[in-house]
């Protein structure tokens, strides 16, 4: 029997591993992933698809990471049942392992909507470094490209793409690109830039059917929008999100929801189990509730906290939030929480710039407290008011001086005492 | 492990901690090339705040959790399991701004010429960090947090 298995070998796995390790050097461990590879940074592969690194320079960790961890690892095998009662978990192949403490960090799968031709060869998702392999290699030659979605993962495979010289048309459901995320201000100052770029942005807009080929109705020569216009196109990148991959808890007393509910130890109910990442639903700080929040800071830091109490510490988890900064055809932007509030919500929006002229910042405070930020351009030290929107502080007496977050803008005995000592500390936690 | 700590009530806002942090930070670690002559420009690890007559300055905390590293998506962001010293490896970033969001000092600063960011990393091989080390006024003391 294996004291510890993770199951993921991305930020989530990779952190667990490393936790445990700092508490219990010698218990076994295992480590188990469909993928075939080491534990790669996974938001490059969009610099993978652009030529701009290789797949050693994607590395998430050191090569000696495994050995030096004592971490025996099942690289390339896909977990394909959990039994909970014999506490063993199966791998593809018929492989067994057995464990004490389970840790599932399976991530998130793309969600593919319903569309007719996504049979077609030249239909792609972008989330693995395969994924991007793939796509490289159905790209030669091709004119156009379509990118279902407009959110993180089609800006950042739009970008590589513009990089190789492809063209690229954006089809997106909402009003606007990055709308999850950015308000229409900002959205719309990305979107001149895309155009800028040459890229071609449809929004409110859908693919009905992706079209046949020419020279082959199996493979993709174009897409039918709702609104009957056709665009030819090669290949059509479905990028409209991930959901949580829960197939290997299915059927089992795990609960779930959107994903697998955790408590703020990163522990599903039932015991000996974890989960963290993209396919747990844990606590959010920004809204006080459980959510799925598939960000990587979060899946690393609920793969720490999980890892540590899997070790027989007791850590709690400070929360997620929404979180992402970007960098899209040198644009830089931050945001995090919630960016637009409900109207009538109570929530006060402070304004500064303007997103064309290339800097932006907006502030949404609840009861005088952070609830989301955005900065564009002008992104330095937008980590201090992360900070205060994570410990929940009274900032509406700070006013303007929000716009410039700086450390001294804090009352004297909270300045004082973060500089001496950061205010959080998971290990000071443990028991 | 020491850290760089300020005393407010000795800091004059001279700069003189960003000056020196640039000067070895630099190519020619010489203070005139290095804020004249050298392209890009050496990026200071340090930075003074000033209001009025408060002032002080700040530079990484080297947090013992470090939001920076856990939220790094490269693996370019580490900290020492020995030291404890948080440093960015120059190889592996690739300029996603993400530890900037993360960091709750603001203590990380873009380097836009070189598409990655720039912190302190106190300075390795020197004996005191090299801000401590040409402040006039003590207003920077490289010591053991109080609480260790």
């Amino acid at each position: 029997m294996l004291k510890y298995v993770v199951v993921g070998n991305s930020a989530g796995g990779i952190a667990a591993v490393e936790a445990i390790r700092s508490r219990d050097k010698e218990g076994t461990l295992a480590l188990v992933s469909d993928e075939p590879y080491p534990a790669y940074s996974r938001p490059l592969i969009s610099k993978y698809l652009a030529g701009e690194t290789t797949q050693a320079g994607m590395a998430y960790r050191s090569p000696d990471f495994y050995d030096g961890n004592a971490v025996e690892t099942h690289l390339g095998k896909k977990a394909v049942r959990l039994d909970l009662e014999g506490r063993k978990l199966q791998l593809a192949g018929g492989a067994e392992l057995s464990w004490e403490k389970l840790l599932l960090a399976t991530g998130g799968t793309p969600i593919v909507p319903r569309m007719e031709g996504l049979d077609k060869t030249g239909v792609y998702t972008f989330t693995t470094l395969d994924d991007a392999r793939k796509l490289e290699e159905g790209l030669e030659p091709c004119g156009r490209v379509v990118v279902i979605g407009g959110g993180l993962i089609g800006m950042s495979v739009t970008e590589a793409l513009v990089k190789r010289g492809v063209q690229v048309t954006v089809v997106e459901l909402l009003d606007r690109v990055l709308a999850t995320l950015l308000d229409l201000e900002a959205s719309r100052a990305v979107e001149v830039v895309l155009r800028r770029k040459g890229v071609e942005v449809l929004t409110g807009q859908t693919v009905q059917t992706i079209l046949g080929s020419p020279e082959g109705q199996d493979r993709v020569g174009g897409v039918l929008l709702k609104d009957g216009r056709e665009v030819p196109c090669c290949a059509v990148i479905v990028a409209v999100g991930v959901s949580p991959r829960l197939d290997l808890v299915k059927g089992t007393t795990i609960a779930t929801n959107r994903g697998i509910i955790v408590d703020r130890h990163m522990a599903t109910n039932v015991p000996g189990i974890y989960a963290c990442g993209d396919v747990a639903e844990g606590y959010d700080f920004t809204t006080g509730g459980n959510r799925v929040v598939p960000v990587w800071p979060s899946a690393y830091l609920g793969g720490r906290v999980a890892g540590y109490n899997m070790a027989g510490g007791s850590v709690t988890y400070p929360g997620a939030a929404p979180m992402n900064a970007f960098n899209y055809f040198g644009m830089a932007i931050v945001c995090a929480g919630l960016i637009n509030p409900p109207a009538g919500g109570g929530y006060q929006v402070l304004v500064s710039g303007s997103a064309e002229e290339g800097s932006y910042k907006k502030l949404v405070l609840k009861d005088g407290k952070l609830a989301g930020i955005l900065f564009f351009g002008d992104i330095e030290r937008s980590g201090i008011l992360f900070g205060l929107m994570r410990e929940g502080l009274q900032v509406s007496g700070l006013g303007e001086d929000l716009f410039f977050p700086k450390l001294m803008h804090l009352p004297e005995d909270l300045r004082v005492g973060r500089i001496e000592e950061p205010g959080w500390r998971l290990a000071a936690t443990r028991s | 492990m020491k850290r760089v700590f300020p005393r407010e009530e000795h800091c004059v806002a001279c700069h003189l901690c960003e000056v020196f942090c640039r000067v070895q930070h630099s190519q020619s670690k010489d203070i005139i090339k290095a804020h004249k002559r050298e392209s890009p420009a050496p990026l200071a690890g340090i930075k003074v705040e000033e209001k009025g007559a408060l002032s002080f300055a700040l530079n990484c905390r080297h947090c013992e959790e470090p939001y920076c590293v856990y939220a790094c998506l490269t693996g370019a962001m580490r900290q020492d399991p020995q030291t404890g010293v948080v440093t960015v490896d120059a190889t592996r970033c690739v300029g996603c701004w993400t530890c900037i969001l993360a960091c709750p000092y603001g203590a990380i600063v873009r380097d836009e010429a070189n598409h990655r960011v720039h912190k302190c990393d106190l300075c390795p091989g020197l004996s005191e960090p090299a801000c401590v080390a040409n402040c006039p006024n003590g207003a920077l003391v490289y010591r053991e947090k109080a609480h260790a």
